[in-house]
């Protein structure tokens, strides 16, 4: 098996009196695509600020690349190469595409201030052939694209940025019909090939999740609950899981 | 091929071709800029064609360009404000209070060059109190800068007494800051081509259209988002307080009904002819140049026609409205046109 990137071991978080993650063990290496499903309120959104730097856990710890470490802040997370794509996208309408490549890393001409333009296009317009995404042009401002063109090119943004080890994409593939979810699907498969970075994908749709990814946890009332490489589980069985939960709920 | 994403092998975004050469100028101007510049230029020709032997004369350029510097120097801020989806309502009375400032300054024994200077920074720092007090404590930009508008208002009352003042004479000061006749829109030319260089080609530019394009991207992309909404409400009010001064001197008198809302929202008209939108995150300052200029040849055509002056306020407002109808329309237009 590949090396490692990330292990959570026993991290807890509480929020006054709710305990929202009691005890989470998980683990993704290079190469590897790790989905994480669960129902709203499980917790999903608190681990994944706790892996982005944006909430420090109660205890527990984190352990990135062989190394504890404790992340202060996003910044701090983004400068070890932990990448997240928020579900909001971060993305500016009105400025074109590789503009939005390099939003607030932008190659002026040293030491003037002006933009280096052309070279952001020959970048951006690489960057994007390396991952096979292909949009009509780098120049076309990101308002005019598709949801799926602008959920790629916010993957690329964070994958191109350099050092990305660890991608966190929360919930791509939320309000997205079957063809344009089925193109963020493929991008993640092709970056997955490269091998050179950790996935971890927050996810609803279990049938897409099992696809794509290499291992699927589940996460139920603040813990890992179920935890199986993608063959060996099931559509079937993960939604049985999710329903059991309901019928318990329910008492039925 | 109509899927977003290809194949690795066959995938490719456009022909790796070279940008087109000039991209850099032809990227400061966008059809909006274009448009209304058409409609200047017409403009410009049914009023020498209308309006008698009057309108093409140096003399009535000379008119044309006074009326246009104000306007276009307080519109080139207001567009980086309303870029950042703000705005500044008090700039108009900035361009009242600071040659009451400058003659503070003057009338107790500092040089005047010097005194400007200051008087041009006092202005800058009302700017800084706009935009601290709309960052730190979250109070909207309308609000905030309405009652620094009234408070502004005030003091320039209070330090004037109420009346005019002559402006300092016999300088060579008094010439570069509007004494010579062109100077004024001369200053405005320039400020408008820096701060377009500025809006387009720096860094700083970019921060401020994703400021207001989209706040919360652009401080989860690391742009310190109040720190560019501080320095566009300084640099608005800066440069309202130099067009105030420029204005003053090139008349002659420092008289505190100048500027105010008047002033200030002709500097608004003039961006949003411009293109400028006012929900933020695109606008141009060629454009609130041309628009500043649209009005100047409007407001003196009308003039040398005899039209009555109400009659403008109808033409200013329609072309808001069409302009603003315009903007959105031509936005939609494009998103289906870029969809397809």
């Amino acid at each position: 098996m590949s090396e490692e990137v990330m292990r959570v071991e026993h991290v807890s978080k509480s929020f006054g009196p709710v305990q929202a993650l009691s005890d989470i063990n998980l683990s993704v290496s290079r190469g590897q695509i790790l989905g994480l499903i669960g129902d709203n309120g499980a917790g999903k959104s608190t681990l994944i600020k706790i892996l982005t730097g944006y909430h420090q856990p109660d205890g527990g710890r984190l352990v990135f690349e062989g190394q504890p470490v404790q992340l202060k802040s996003v910044t701090h997370a983004r400068s070890l190469g932990i990448e997240t794509v928020f579900q909001d996208l971060a993305m500016i309408n009105d400025l074109p595409v590789y503009l939005n490549l390099h939003l607030n890393k932008e190659l002026v001409h040293k030491p003037l201030p002006f933009l280096r333009r052309r070279e952001m296009k020959r970048r951006a317009r690489e960057a994007l052939d390396a991952i096979g995404i292909n949009i009509p042009s780098v120049t076309a401002e990101v308002g005019q694209l598709s949801g799926g063109q602008r959920q790629a090119i916010a993957v690329a943004r964070s994958v191109y940025s350099g050092n990305a080890k660890l991608l966190l994409l929360d919930e791509p593939l939320a309000a997205m019909g079957a063809k344009e979810g089925g193109l963020i699907l493929r991008l993640l498969a092709q970056l997955k090939q490269r091998g050179d970075i950790a996935i971890i994908l927050i996810a609803h749709n279990y049938s897409q999740v099992v696809d794509v990814c290499d291992r699927v946890n589940l996460l139920q009332h603040g813990e890992i609950t179920f935890d199986k490489a993608s063959k060996e589980t099931s559509v079937s069985e993960l939604l049985e899981l999710v329903h059991a939960e309901y019928r318990v709920n329910t008492g039925t | 091929m109509t899927d977003a994403l290809t194949d690795k092998r066959s995938g490719r975004t456009e022909p790796g071709g070279e940008p087109p050469r000039g991209g850099f100028w032809l990227g400061l101007i966008r059809v909006k800029e274009l448009s209304i510049l058409v409609v200047t230029i017409a403009v410009a020709i049914y009023f020498s064609l209308t309006s008698g032997p009057g309108f093409s004369t140096p003399a009535n350029y000379h008119t044309i360009a006074q009326y246009v510097a104000p306007w276009a120097i307080v519109g080139a801020g207001e567009v980086m404000v309303l870029i950042c989806g703000q705005i500044d309502l008090s700039a108009g009375f900035v361009f009242t209070l600071s040659p009451f400032v400058l003659m503070l300054f003057y009338n107790n024994g500092v040089p005047l060059f010097l005194a400007v200077i200051l008087a041009v920074a006092v202005s800058a720092a009302i700017g800084v109190v706009n935009g601290l007090v709309h960052t730190i404590f979250g109070l909207s930009a309308f609000i905030t800068t309405l009652g620094m508008a009234f408070l502004l208002w005030g003091l320039s009352l209070i330090i004037s007494g109420g009346s005019p003042v002559s402006a300092p004479t016999g300088s060579w000061v008094v010439s570069v800051f509007g004494g010579w006749g062109w100077s004024e829109f001369l200053w405005a030319v320039v400020i408008v081509a820096v701060m377009q260089v500025v809006l387009s080609t720096t860094r700083f530019g970019i921060a401020t259209q994703a400021t207001g394009g989209n706040p919360i991207g652009a401080a989860e992309s690391g742009i310190r988002t109040n720190r560019v909404k501080v320095v566009c409400f300084t640099i608005v009010a800066g440069l309202s307080g130099l067009a105030g001064i420029l204005q003053g001197t090139r008349v002659g008198s420092y008289d505190p009904t100048n500027g105010g809302f008047n002033t200030m929202f002709f500097g608004v008209a003039a961006a949003v002819i411009g293109g400028t939108a006012l929900l933020g995150g695109s606008g141009t300052v060629i454009g609130a140049f041309l628009g500043a200029l649209l009005l100047g040849l409007v407001y003196d055509g009308f003039n040398l026609t005899g039209i009555s002056a109400n009659g403008f306020y109808v033409v200013l407002g329609a072309a808001i409205l069409i302009a603003a109808l315009l903007n959105v329309y031509l936005s939609v237009i494009r998103k289906r046109l870029g969809r397809q």
